[in-house]
């Protein structure tokens, strides 16, 4: 009991996190135990990214650090410190879907939507790799974001919607 | 009025336009789920709300001879712990089987069963407290399967259900002894099946705000049906109704998952009530997994007799569900599997007995294909394997055996529209049936097939869970100073896209903008009530309601045009946007100024619209003869290849054609989409997905050792839409959603016996079984005979 207690103190003690998020410079103090998910949930009000499962089975969570797709449910926040952190918030710019997101509106990509954010972060970070996937390219990347609702064809549909439209990406 | 009187309905392909029905639509609240935007019930903002948490039971039976809570209570940070004794109502879905609590009393029936639950100012605080949780019990013997539950001496997990037997159904329809003497060919089969979970993306969540000084009570969940969570939120916390409200923003999916209250919606609000506060509880996927509701664990024995020329004679079917430890619909499930063995085939006699039993695990309940999946791929299977014997194509043998469209069936069922024979006609082309079949071959260790079946669901239940006399659906249309119309509606949008397909119809029947158009659903405070999202009854029943709705507010709003216009009604040329006299296109008004003049004397403008199934299509006199009965049945066939590779024993989906006959697509994408997803559904079922317990305790609650299939194990699926346009349907619609699902099993398993020469009858057919049955082991492909005895 007493352990438990002292380490649920020693989870209060935070420390100053610096990175960036979406774009914007931030400084938060930030309990050391905090993972990446809570810490823009809870902290930053970016609720667009889900919590899908116990830890690291679903991919709902993803977001990029550094341009790399990253659970975020099994990702410290202070082990991004100093990163470029992007969640789906930042893909529309001026009232503009990105084509990702216009792709999935369009196409039936995106069924509950829980999955989607998630999905779309993931199908970013390939097509800034990959600007033209096969299917089998996109089934490869994307299959550890699970989907319950589409049998995952639209969603194929709709990034290969996307990589087609070639228009300079972010 | 009911739908065979809405003549003034355009119906199918004459009423497809770009505008209304008929359109690719995006869903209207699609913008917000690719923006990050769509809050779901965790995203809801609640500064300061205290965090609950849920003891479970690590017994799968007992009693509970204490529950001591005194020092959880006394820590600090703590502001509120329930147990059984704060809510002495039972309450479940079904008013004749209400057995559940929402924190056990007396007594724990499967692991994981809620015992306590703690309100606290964080969630390190909540998780503490529940560690100074103390039980004393006395554990009892527990049951893991029907058929332990059902030994003579088994312990009754309710006092009032002998023999653990929750209900037992034996019907019988024509004459199926005379059937089966009349027959060339009788065949009898035991298959298995292990139960499923829904795995929608969204884990559980709630959140109760209690207003102490009122005492009034508001609850956001992840429901299906906010009217069913809100009748036994007044049950068990023993409120006025009045005093409730119910709200449903975004929610993740449901499949059935979510189609009755579940524990933890009540427990959420007995803490907010105990703390005095707002308090969120979020469940984690393995809780989730705890709350179960899904398809049972299934033995079937099935029997059919089959003429030479593959005509069926007559069809015996046994069913034994294990139900889990409450009732939940679990009546309803094993009413669903013996009432859908008719209305697909054109079957002279029909003997049912089905047997939910009651064990100590989670409680199923209704998921996708309700009741109805189980049993259809054991009937596939068996027919598949009898037309074989016979030498007949399983394309044809189906033909041999179609309905002639409208009939009644043997057990009451209406059936008005058919479109079986063109779904039947599509998979054969589309897949090269004819030049495919039986020919794949083999490419070294790659053995090939191909396998087809069919399925059907209801649109909607014929007959409501309450029978209150009320319609079955209400929808309320607003128009005001604005000129835009607000779609008020409880129909729960829960991922389907039913707040698209009801705006299509509005859109369609008035031929405004959509941007006129909004939609406000699931806040008890304001949208009518709504029975719920479940038994595929929204686009059927909401959207005729819809239509009615858009057809009385176009009465008022063509009348404020004659009159602004100084015509008569008749000379009105309603164009949408504007109003026009006939044959003047340039005296015209826009449709702000008919807005205008329609309220003119009576200010808001609220129309109603309302749809009732008529009781001639609610079910046959037998007992439970409701169950099964709709207005409008969906059509489906599926043609599946796969390839197997003969070492391993992995199975490749490497395509589905899936043709359904929905009535009419009022939005094609859509339908699609639904195609897509229960055909994949129905994969899960097939190839990997599977709930196991040991010594009752889940060992796969979680999304990895649940194995949903990913995207790089899924196959295309090739939907073609079949528009049978039944005669009642909202421009002829049925439903999409579930009827896809059920061929999957069998088509895989016929797909699977060409590839490897085996024919499985239990599923899942994992790589595992595909390995043992392909090492000579029997027991891999087909259950022991002696499992599927009912009458043991």
């Amino acid at each position: 009991m007493a352990a438990a207690t002292r380490r649920r103190k020693e989870g209060h003690v935070k420390t100053i996190l610096r990175l960036s998020v979406n774009g914007k410079p931030r400084e938060d103090a930030v309990a050391d135990n905090t993972l990446l998910l809570d810490y823009l949930r809870d902290a930053l009000g970016l609720t667009g990214t889900k919590q899908g499962c116990d830890g690291g089975e679903c991919g709902a969570c993803t977001v990029l650090v550094d341009g790399q797709p990253r659970l975020a449910c099994s990702t410290l926040a202070h082990s991004v410190a100093g990163s470029a952190v992007e969640t789906i918030e930042s893909l529309s710019h001026e009232g503009k879907l990105s084509q990702l997101q216009r792709a999935f509106h369009e196409h039936l990509g995106s069924q509950c939507g829980f999955c989607t954010p998630g999905m779309i972060m993931t199908a970013e970070a390939l097509l800034r790799s990959k600007p033209a996937p096969d299917r089998g390219e996109i089934r490869a990347a994307l299959a550890g974001n699970l989907c319950r609702c589409t049998g995952y064809v639209k969603i194929v549909d709709s990034v290969a919607a996307a990589s087609r439209c070639g228009e300079p990406r972010a | 009025m009911n739908a065979p009187e809405q003549k003034a309905l355009l119906r199918g392909a004459k009423a497809r336009a770009p505008h209304g029905v008929g359109a690719r639509l995006p869903f209207v609240d699609g913008v917000e789920k690719v923006t990050g935007a769509a809050r779901y019930t965790a995203d809801l903002p609640a500064a300061g709300a205290l965090v609950a948490k849920i003891l479970r039971s690590p017994y799968a039976h007992a009693e509970l001879l204490e529950v001591d809570v005194s020092a959880a209570r006394q820590l600090p940070g703590v502001r509120a712990v329930v147990t059984g004794d704060d809510c002495d109502m039972p309450y479940g879905v079904i008013p004749i089987a209400q057995n559940e609590f929402p924190l056990a009393r007396g007594r724990v029936r499967y692991v994981g069963d809620p015992i306590a639950a703690v309100a606290a100012v964080d969630e390190q605080t909540a998780t503490a407290a529940l560690a100074l949780i103390r039980l004393r019990v006395r554990e009892l013997p527990a049951y893991f399967t029907a058929a332990a539950a059902r030994q003579p001496e088994a312990v009754l997990l309710h006092d009032n259900k002998p023999g653990n037997i929750e209900r037992a159904v034996h019907n019988e329809f024509g004459d199926t002894a005379a059937g089966f003497a009349a027959a060339d060919l009788v065949r009898e089969e035991n298959y298995d099946c292990a139960e499923v979970h829904h795995a929608m993306m969204e884990p559980n969540a709630a959140l109760a705000v209690w207003d102490y000084e009122r005492g009034h009570l508001t609850l956001w969940s992840v429901t299906q049906v906010p009217y069913y969570v809100h009748l036994t939120l007044a049950r068990c916390l023993k409120m006025e109704a009045a005093h409730i409200r119910v709200i449903k923003p975004f929610i993740g999916g449901g499949f059935g998952h979510r189609t009755e209250c579940l524990n933890f919606e009540v427990i959420c609000a007995l803490l907010a009530r105990a703390a005095r506060g707002t308090v969120r509880l979020q469940q984690t996927r393995e809780e989730t997994f705890l709350a179960h509701r899904g398809r049972p664990e299934s033995q079937v024995r099935m029997k059919l007799g089959l003429s030479r020329d593959g005509r069926l004679t007559a069809c015996e079917a046994e069913v034994v569900q294990r139900g889990g430890a409450y009732g939940g619909y679990g009546l309803v499930t094993i009413l669903y599997a013996g009432a859908l063995l008719n209305g697909l085939y054109d079957i002279p006699a029909v003997k049912y007995d089905g047997y939910r039993v009651y064990a100590n695990t989670p409680a199923c309940g209704a998921m996708r294909g309700h009741g109805t999946v189980n049993i259809r791929f054991a009937f596939e299977s068996l027919l598949d394997t009898m037309a074989a014997e016979l030498g007949l194509d399983p394309i044809e043998v189906r033909r041999r055996n179609l309905l002639q469209a409208p009939t009644d069936t043997i057990n009451g069922l209406k059936i008005t529209s058919y479109g079986l024979p063109e779904c039947l006609d599509w998979i054969e082309a589309a897949s090269g049936w004819k030049e495919r079949k039986g020919k794949l071959g083999r490419d070294g260790n790659i053995g090939r097939g191909l396998g087809m079946a069919c399925s059907h669901f209801v649109s909607g239940s014929a007959k409501p869970v309450h029978w209150s006399g009320e319609p079955h659906a209400v929808i309320t249309l607003k128009l005001d100073f604005d000129a835009a119309v607000t779609i008020l509606t409880g129909a729960s949008d829960i991922g389907q896209g039913s707040s698209t397909i009801i705006t299509q119809v509005v859109a369609e029947v008035l031929g405004i903008d959509y941007s006129r158009i909004r939609v406000i659903a699931n806040d008890s405070a304001i949208t009518p009530k709504d029975n719920g999202s479940y038994s595929s009854r929204v686009t059927y029943m909401v959207g005729n309601a819809a239509a009615q709705a858009a057809e009385n507010l176009k009465r008022l709003l063509v009348a404020a045009a004659a009159q602004r216009l100084e015509v008569s009604e008749a000379e009105v040329d309603w164009l949408g946007e504007a109003a026009a006299v006939v044959g003047e296109a340039g005296r015209q008004i826009g449709f702000a100024e008919v807005v205008e003049q329609a309220l003119v004397a009576t200010g808001t403008l609220h129309v109603k619209g309302s749809f009732t199934c008529p009781p001639e299509f609610q079910g046959g006199k037998q007992r439970g003869g409701a169950v099964g009965s709709s207005m409008g049945f969906s059509y489906a066939a599926q043609a599946v290849e796969v390839s197997v590779d003969l070492d391993l024993g992995k199975i490749i989906v490497e395509k589905v054609w899936a043709a359904l006959d929905c009535g009419f697509a009022i939005n094609p994408m859509s339908v699609e989409g639904q195609v897509q997803g229960a055909v994949w559904m129905g994969m899960g079922q097939a190839m990997s997905e599977e709930t196991v317990y040991e010594n009752g305790r889940h060992k796969a609650a979680n999304l990895l050792d649940y194995r949903v299939p990913t995207m790089a194990e899924s196959p295309e699926i090739e939907v073609h839409i079949v528009e049978s346009i039944d005669p009642n349907g909202p421009f002829g619609a049925k439903e999409a959603s579930e009827g896809p699902l059920a061929g999957f099993m069998s088509a895989l398993a016929a797909a699977v016996e060409e590839a490897t020469g085996q024919r499985f009858r239990i599923l899942p057919i994992t790589p595992a079984r595909v390995f043992a049955a392909l090492a000579d082991q029997p027991d891999a492909v087909a259950p022991a005979p002696t499992l599927a005895r009912g009458a043991a």
